[in-house]
């Protein structure tokens, strides 16, 4: 708890890190909602923004848990501060918990932006249970950075570590019903997003948001369970200090 | 039997190390009793960082035995870390943490709540308590990191090339440093590439050279043993001829460097028999002044090469 709240605080200290994390996806709301409004679909009782915000924060969710979580702890690793933590008596999974807490705290920071925009400009809707939708919330954040682990564990710098962390983020951007609406997808592309935790993770939150349950979605939660299973067997037996 | 292995905090037998074809360690042996303060010197390359990061648990040797306060650290690196200090050669912490964050932060992390002020008090940083990370000069961060080492009261704390790159200054209060742990009753293991701050801090001393020890001793005793010898400069005019020291009992070399004769002697005492036979023979002798050999010697006898041309 103590390394979570210090590196809150350092990632405070240093803005320009998760700048883009926050401003990213409500620059697209921003975007697509001038473009389309909030008016009702045809036959349905929700519009653009409803339909969509669940995407943005899945945005939010992707680059905190992949970006910022490989790249500050692939620098932490090239400069040597992992060998000082290595020292101290910790499992790289309490270490990277720890990491994982400082983020999650960001992405709260970038889902509340995104509930403010929604609500004051464009007059969004939600016809979910807040406590379904957290909990569908927090099981996005660790699958992505469950898979984020990968990376994250073995990335040797900085530098390395954005282009590891580049090959998982765009096509998930794309493909996972983030940036662009799924429907738009070829069958095939369709298929292969499957395998990405984003993909599970915004049909979750998306259903919970137009008054789903989780209940509905066993195949969804499943799957990002295992992923942050698997990431943190990954990490376990995996992380690199040096 | 018992006894000898409560006296040993280290204890290393055989302990070998490779990257790829690089050997690193080529079977080394080395002893350290509770409560010295030991020095591992030697050229850089030598080993002494991986014969530490093997003692840490740091890196799991390739073989040979090794016991550390009781423990294997390849198999108990944890608990063993539990109960040391470490200070490594090549260590970071973030540029934006404060330095009483840094304390409060690794005595969390050992569970512990250290008393960081009295710390910061020992090491000269209180002033420097709310200053960030990046803010502190370079012998700022090395007495930041010896903090570090001592927030779990460690038994044993390992010292990687605590001083290099440090000027004379901030060497010295490093050494004061040093002093205090043993002081408090620690066991200190230090690396070092600088022979005279082994000669000064340590009660005892491995030489080591391509991953092996050649020699351990006190310094004195190495001195003693591998370079007996005594250097004496006399300053005795022009005129005089060197030839005449060389007929003296305890002169093994006489030569005339300006008007100083140069002589080695076998030993100390052989320095007062020599003026004497001198000043009885007629020379008008001035100056003197007498060096003695320096653990840079040893090393030079030991392996048989100069220090500075090595690593």
């Amino acid at each position: 708890m103590r390394l979570a709240a210090l590196e809150l605080r350092l990632y405070l200290r240093e803005p320009s890190a998760f700048f883009f994390t926050l401003i990213f996806p409500l620059l697209l709301m921003l975007l697509f909602g001038s473009i389309w409004g909030n008016d009702p679909f045809p036959e349905q009782t929700f519009g653009y923004i409803d339909y969509s915000t669940s995407a943005f924060i899945g945005i939010v969710i992707l680059t905190a848990g992949i970006m910022n979580l490989t790249v500050s702890i692939a620098s932490y690793r090239e400069k040597g501060i992992l060998r000082r933590f290595m020292a101290a008596p910790i499992s790289p999974l309490i270490f990277l918990a720890a990491e994982m807490m400082a983020i999650l705290v960001v992405s709260i920071m970038g889902v509340v932006l995104l509930l403010a925009a929604g609500v004051l400009i464009f007059g969004m809707n939600f016809w979910g249970n807040g406590l379904e939708a957290l909990a569908a919330f927090l099981l996005a954040c660790g699958a992505v950075a469950g898979l984020g682990f990968v990376p994250a564990s073995l990335a040797p710098s900085a530098r390395s570590g954005t282009v590891i962390a580049n090959i998982l983020y765009f096509p998930m951007l794309f493909l996972s019903g983030g940036a662009l609406p799924r429907d738009m997808l070829p069958e095939l592309l369709k298929k292969v997003s499957e395998v990405f935790p984003l993909t599970h993770a915004i049909r979750l939150m998306r259903g919970i948001w137009l008054g789903d349950h989780l209940a509905d979605f066993p195949v969804e939660i499943a799957v990002l369970a295992g992923f942050i299973v698997a990431g943190g067997f990954f990490a376990a037996r995996l992380f690199r200090w040096d | 039997m018992e006894g000898e292995a409560i006296d040993s905090v280290v204890s290393a037998r055989g302990l070998r190390k490779s990257y790829g074809q690089t050997v690193a360690l080529g079977g080394l042996d080395l002893e350290v009793r509770r409560g010295e303060v030991f020095g591992i010197v030697g050229p850089n390359g030598a080993g002494k960082t991986t014969t530490i990061d093997c003692i840490a648990g740091m890196r799991t040797r390739d073989g040979g035995g090794l016991s550390v306060l009781g423990l294997d650290p390849a198999s108990d690196a944890r608990r063993l870390r539990r109960r040391i200090g470490l200070q490594q050669q090549e260590s970071e912490l973030p540029e934006r943490i404060r330095v009483r964050e840094s304390l409060e932060l690794f005595g969390a992390l050992f569970g512990s709540a250290p008393p960081v002020e009295d710390l910061l008090e020992s090491v000269g940083l209180s002033e420097k308590a709310d200053s960030y990370f990046s803010a502190l000069s370079g012998g700022q961060k090395r007495r930041l990191f010896v903090a570090l080492a001592l927030v779990n009261d460690p038994e044993l704390i390992l010292l990687d090339e605590l001083t290099s790159g440090l000027d004379p200054r901030g060497r010295r209060r490093l050494w004061t440093l040093v002093d205090e742990a043993r002081g408090a009753g620690r066991t200190v293991l230090i690396s070092t590439h600088y022979m005279d701050e082994a000669e000064k801090l340590c009660d005892r001393v491995a030489i080591i050279h391509r991953g092996s020890v050649v020699a351990v001793d006190t310094p004195q005793a190495l001195i003693e043993r591998h370079c007996p010898g005594i250097r004496m400069r006399l300053g005795c005019g022009e005129g005089f001829n060197p030839g005449s020291a060389l007929q003296l009992d305890g002169v093994l070399g006489a030569d005339m460097q300006g008007g100083e004769c140069v002589m080695d002697l076998t030993g100390a005492d052989a320095v007062v028999p020599v003026i004497r036979a001198l000043s009885e023979a007629g020379a008008n002798l001035g100056d003197l002044h007498t060096e003695r050999p320096t653990l840079e010697d040893v090393f030079m006898v030991t392996t048989g090469r100069e220090y500075s041309e090595v690593g």
